[in-house]
């Protein structure tokens, strides 16, 4: 069980073992950089923190640029630490803060899933959002993409929580669970899963093996 | 590298096997497509993969895409019927494209052959 952050490069379709075009994700995971190890001895749990993205060091304040010049020294322009996550681990003793982790790591495993903040749709109403029918465009109704009733009368006299209503729509945390890995390029930094995965091109992801 | 370069380099690795000859809209080709089916085999008592190459011959009448997904559209007549299939370029099920005759078209989709029956629907030979 191990995880990487990676950006979203694009979609397009390969022929699979048996040439069937498949519709597939290439995905750009890593280098990232161990920044640090947390134990259950010291910390309660398992897990690797991971930075990604090179970011200048003048960008970056004290609090976290002291973290990283422990770990990566001092003195470097760019320090990996655009994004940081952490994910958990089995074994915390494999890893040593500096190491750096390629997409290699998703060498020969099967199965991922993928994380990520979804497209951002702004404000939109019921009928996009919620996939309601909205009303007539014709015959001379005025009821087009409305709701239509929000509720009963004065019993019980109010609008139930969590009624479907318009209001922002995308750019929230998705996870798509149990991709296939398609085929992984070391060379350079890919990684191949069938299907979709969140966001637009170039968002950051995180990709975790199952 | 930018992303679409990204994307392209990744198909490249699937195309560069694959020879697919030079051809326009217009062309006559035939295209050897192999198929595999599921048959039973007598001897073994169990469904066998078997393959075969099915010839299939016509006039192209439109190309489209770019890159891996490309695909071209071959229209035949068979007793009457016309038939088109789209095929992807660089199908892996393609065993080899055969460019028979050179057509001259003026234009690049040639749908207005599918109004046309017995000898208006022909297309001169370029030379």
């Amino acid at each position: 069980m191990i995880g990487l952050l990676g950006r979203k490069v694009g979609m397009t379709q390969l022929p699979d073992e048996r040439g069937n075009m498949t519709p597939v994700t290439i995905l750009e995971v890593g280098p990232c950089t161990v920044l640090g190890v947390r134990t259950p001895e010291k910390d309660g749990y398992a897990a690797i923190r991971v930075g990604y993205g090179e970011v200048p060091q003048r960008k970056l304040n004290r609090p976290l640029l002291g973290e990283l010049v422990k770990v990566l020294g001092e003195g470097r322009k760019t320090y990996p630490a655009r994004v940081i996550r952490e994910f958990r681990v089995d074994n915390p003793e494999e890893y040593q803060p500096g190491q750096v982790l390629t997409v290699e790591v998703f060498q020969g495993v099967d199965r991922v899933d993928v994380t990520g903040y979804s497209k951002g749709r702004g404000f939109q109403g019921v009928m996009k959002r919620w996939g309601f029918s909205g009303g007539p465009m014709s015959h001379g109704s005025k009821f087009h993409r409305r709701p239509g009733s929000i509720g009963q009368s004065t019993f019980p006299g109010r609008v139930h929580k969590g009624k479907k209503m318009p209001g922002h729509m995308g750019m929230r945390r998705v996870t798509v669970k149990n991709l296939k890995v398609f085929k992984v390029i070391p060379e350079k930094n890919l990684l191949v899963v069938k299907g979709s995965v969140p966001g637009p091109n170039g968002r950051v992801l995180m990709v975790k093996a199952r | 590298m930018g992303q679409q370069d990204l994307i392209r380099a990744v198909e490249t690795e699937y195309m560069k096997d694959r020879k697919v000859p030079e051809f326009r809209p217009g062309d006559t080709v035939r295209v050897h497509v192999r198929i595999t089916e599921m048959k039973y085999d007598p001897k073994q008592r169990k469904m066998v993969e078997r393959s075969r190459i099915q010839p299939f011959e016509g006039i192209v009448i439109r190309k489209r895409g770019s890159g891996l997904g490309a695909t071209f559209t071959v229209r035949k007549i068979t007793q009457g019927i016309g038939i088109e299939r789209i095929f992807p370029l660089y199908s892996p099920y393609i065993e080899k494209i055969e460019v028979r005759r050179r057509g001259k078209v003026r234009r690049a989709r040639l749908y207005y052959l599918r109004d046309r029956i017995g000898k208006k629907a022909r297309v001169k030979e370029r030379r």
